[in-house]
């Protein structure tokens, strides 16, 4: 292994001094120099990982014994093993890299931070008991042992506060009494018992308040590196790679529009019934019945909407004439709403170009609350309701059982795909669902001829650019990455460097 | 004269008077700017405008309580917003290299809607109020000013009707200020028990253990129920809304009760009910970025003419008959019929 300590002025530690600990916080950035085809291929690597981690997420109890089962297995497959030596080095180095990728969006950080934390968990929870309390006091700031005499004061309380301490007597636990600002998801599934500011946590939670380190520190990381990147986008040679790994991996996000134009608003109507999600027609039909969509609604089906290829013009006309029929007036539509939608076409505000939602990004985020339409039908209705729309909408006994069973496994995209698959009369949906958009493409192409979809057609601008820019002639290629991996040690000093 | 004498065409002459006369600029100077114990506090605090025909302006920022109220009185805005202090002056930040100009810390705030009621209250629905629906802010009131205090430790609470169909709370602690995105969210989220959209219709779910802030809460639910949910709102009164009550009931119990007239132990129904009608519901989005702008105490409501206005834990509003809020509005009308 080659080390280099080129900048000591960073005040780091020796390499040998980084992987003492049994986990990494990732607090360091790598300062070696590293090999070209090392730097992409623990990108690609740590990408895969990381989508392997959000899939099964979803598909499985996290962290029940089928999850573990599973993440081993990949793990293992991915060459990602974790036990101090040198693959621990690829650890480290593929997660900074990702960090340059991930800084750049909001969404972006959100997706990084929420799969390196199951991560790191499912890492945590596999160490033995010595090695975690090694790390607990590695992250530990403020904590208190609570005496038996305050123990006994607060037992009954402390025992209806959460699920992992009732049943026992508060004599045989330790408890910790920590600000609940370092208890941030006890405290947001109300899983732990509050008094003056102060949570009062049962050993067995404190994996929570390592977590909840863990992710702090990544996201004012990931704060601070976003800050840079103008810095580091100026550097044409490492822009595009970064594009190609936060696009090409994680599949299409419908962000570039084609087909500008080719959906007339008239046909709408007619489409949200052939090949819309269940989502995106429950949105439609509350909105032609309400005249109206609360701002979450707005979201989700307004940037469906520009994925489909209906143009800001047509969009403005379409929320508009809507509008109008309901409370509003043309005026105060022009005034409140207008601006929303030119925001999410990217023409006001900061010009960000916003992408439609994933499948992920509706099941996951923003759940729906009184007056509210959007979200998932499969995750956010009662199955009682969900099974209504369904028998309403013509689908067979046999499969709203199955549909209802998906449901009820936590399989929402499979669910969809069945609804898909019912309602397109076709027996295998030969896609993997995890995009609205995704959907009616497919949709279309199945009412069009059943027509085999080429995905290398569907794939984007973008990344059709990088692999061609990739592609070039090898010497081209080895120059680049050569000056590539050189410029790597400018650009974590530049990344991880306070801002004056 | 009555409240509904108010006609929004007035505000253009009312307004002049009421930033001349009636904003108390002094103490408002005073609150935000918090002892001018940290730097520039004051100075980097965006406040946001409403002027005359929807113009919205943005990044407004004032180096001295006199500046503010010359700009005030010059502007005479409809609505004024508060928003985050941020990294450098707002009405500067053109100038500011590119992500260098960031929110930093700003008061924890609340937001009651009554229209996120409107599936459970039957004398109003939409933007109206009364005062048998006011109940719900009372409750609310009572609820998340003793969690705030009492579980979180917060002291420093300022709860001020909205001005038309709603209350805020603004929580002014240093450790409060300082709360990250993440802490927000959290916050509001251990604050949150009703939960799910059109498409749910039990939109509370109790599990065994029962956690002490939900008792708590319930306390306090229990208090007003008869009176609010039975007597004022009559949701047995009607086969609708009674067929609406049972829906929230699983049908085993119903079964059983129908048989038996006992309930099953571990389950919560009816601690459920109460809350579905009565818990408060927070716009968890308000309360959630450091950066969100929200109305500021003592603006005017373009709508009703009312002023976002301080009130003492809503109770001193509902029952005491100087100071319901009905009468307020006859007050503000009043003074301004003198001048």
């Amino acid at each position: 292994m080659e080390i280099s300590l080129l900048h000591r002025k960073l005040g780091t530690n020796p390499q040998s001094e980084l992987y003492v600990q049994p986990l990494q916080f990732y607090g360091e950035p790598p300062l070696e120099n590293i090999s070209l085809a090392e730097f992409e291929t623990f990108a690609v690597e740590r990408l895969k990982l990381l989508k392997t981690v959000e899939n099964l997420g979803v598909s499985y109890v996290k962290h029940g014994s089928q999850y573990k089962l599973k993440m081993d297995n990949e793990l293992r497959l991915l060459h990602f093993p974790y036990r101090p030596d040198t693959k621990r080095r690829k650890d480290h180095i593929s997660h900074f890299i990702l960090r340059l990728a991930y800084c750049q969006t909001e969404d972006l950080r959100r997706w990084f931070i929420q799969q390196e934390v199951d991560l790191f968990r499912y890492r945590f929870t596999d160490l033995p008991p010595q090695q975690k309390i090694k790390v607990h006091l590695y992250c530990w700031k403020t904590f208190l042992q609570l005496s038996d005499k305050e123990k006994n004061e607060l037992s009954d309380k402390l025992l209806m506060s959460s699920y992992s301490v009732s049943g026992v007597t508060v004599e045989k636990l330790e408890f910790y009494k920590v600000p609940f600002q370092d208890a941030l998801d006890l405290v947001r599934s109300r899983k732990v018992y509050l008094k003056a500011g102060f949570a009062f946590v049962p050993q067995q939670d404190i994996v929570t308040i390592v977590l909840n380190d863990f992710r702090t520190r990544l996201s004012k990381a990931l704060a601070l590196t976003a800050r840079s990147l103008p810095a580091v986008h100026s550097d044409e040679r490492l822009h595009p790679l970064l594009n190609h790994l936060s696009h090409a991996y994680l599949g299409q996000d419908y962000s570039i529009q084609k087909n500008v134009g080719k959906i007339s608003l008239e046909q709408i109507d007619s489409l949200s019934g052939k090949s819309f999600p269940l989502c995106m027609r429950q949105l439609h039909q509350a909105l032609r019945e309400n005249h109206h969509l609360r701002h979450g609604g707005r979201m989700q089906y307004g940037l469906f909407l520009k994925g489909i290829g209906i143009s800001l013009e047509q969009a403005l006309q379409f929320w508009r004439s809507e509008f109008i029929r309901g409370k509003v007036d043309a005026d105060k539509f022009d005034k409140a709403y207008a601006y929303g939608i030119r925001h999410m076409y990217g023409k006001e505000g900061k010009r960000a170009d916003y992408t439609p939602y994933s499948c992920m990004k509706v099941i996951l985020s923003n759940p729906p609350s009184q007056g509210d339409h959007h979200g998932c039908p499969f995750r956010h209705s009662d199955p009682e309701l969900l099974k209504q729309k369904l028998q309403f909408y013509k689908v067979s006994p046999s499969s709203i059982t199955q549909i209802l069973e998906l449901v009820k496994g936590m399989h929402f995209q499979l669910a969809c795909q069945k609804y898909f698959e019912v309602t397109h009369n076709v027996e295998d949906s030969s896609f993997s669902l995890s995009h609205p958009n995704q959907y009616f493409i497919e949709s279309q192409k199945v009412l069009g001829g059943g027509k085999d979809p080429k995905r290398e057609v569907d794939v984007p601008q973008k990344v059709q650019e990088t692999p061609q820019h990739l592609a070039e002639t090898s010497e081209d290629l080895e120059m680049d990455l050569q000056s590539l991996a050189v410029n790597w040690l400018y650009v974590a000093q530049l990344s991880y460097l306070p801002l004056v | 004269m009555s409240y509904s004498d108010y006609d929004p065409a007035c505000l253009p002459d009312l307004l002049p008077l009421y930033y001349r006369r009636l904003f108390p600029f002094s103490q408002y100077y005073r609150w935000l700017n918090y002892g001018g114990v940290q730097k520039n506090y004051f100075q980097n605090r965006e406040f946001s405008f409403t002027l005359k025909d929807d113009i919205y302006v943005r990044y407004q920022s004032f180096s001295t309580q006199n500046e503010l109220e010359k700009e005030m009185q010059k502007m005479n805005p409809y609505k004024i917003d508060i928003g985050a202090v941020y990294s450098h002056r707002p009405n500067q930040h053109n100038t500011v290299k590119s992500g260098s100009f960031q929110a930093l810390e700003k008061e924890l705030v609340f937001d009651i809607d009554m229209t996120d009621y409107d599936d459970v209250r039957t004398c109003c629905s939409a933007a109206d109020i009364c005062s048998k629906c006011w109940t719900l802010m009372t409750i609310a009131i009572h609820i998340l000013d003793r969690a705030l205090r009492e579980d979180f430790g917060f002291q420093h609470l300022l709860w001020v009707y909205s001005g038309r169909r709603g209350v805020h709370c603004w929580v002014c602690d240093e450790a409060a200020r300082k709360l990250s995105a993440a802490g927000r969210s959290a916050v509001a989220e251990y604050l949150s028990l009703v939960k799910g959209g059109e498409e749910t219709v039990k939109k509370v779910v109790l599990t065994d253990p029962i956690h002490p802030f939900i008792s708590a809460s319930l306390e306090v639910v229990e208090k007003y129920f008869l009176e609010y949910a039975v007597q004022e709102q009559d949701i047995l009164g009607r086969k609708e809304c009674v067929d609406k009550v049972l829906a929230l009931v699983p049908e085993d119990i119903l079964f059983f009760l129908k048989s038996q007239g006992t309930v099953k132990k571990g389950q919560h129904f009816e601690k459920e009910i109460m809350l579905q009608y009565c818990y408060p519901r927070l716009d968890v989005n308000v309360s959630k970025g450091v950066n969100h702008l929200l109305k500021s105490p003592f603006s005017v409501h373009p709508k009703t003419g009312d002023y976002a206005l301080n009130e003492q834990k809503g109770e001193l509003l509902r029952k005491s008959g100087k100071f319901s809020f009905f009468k307020l509005k006859h007050f503000f009308f009043f003074f301004f019929s003198f001048c």
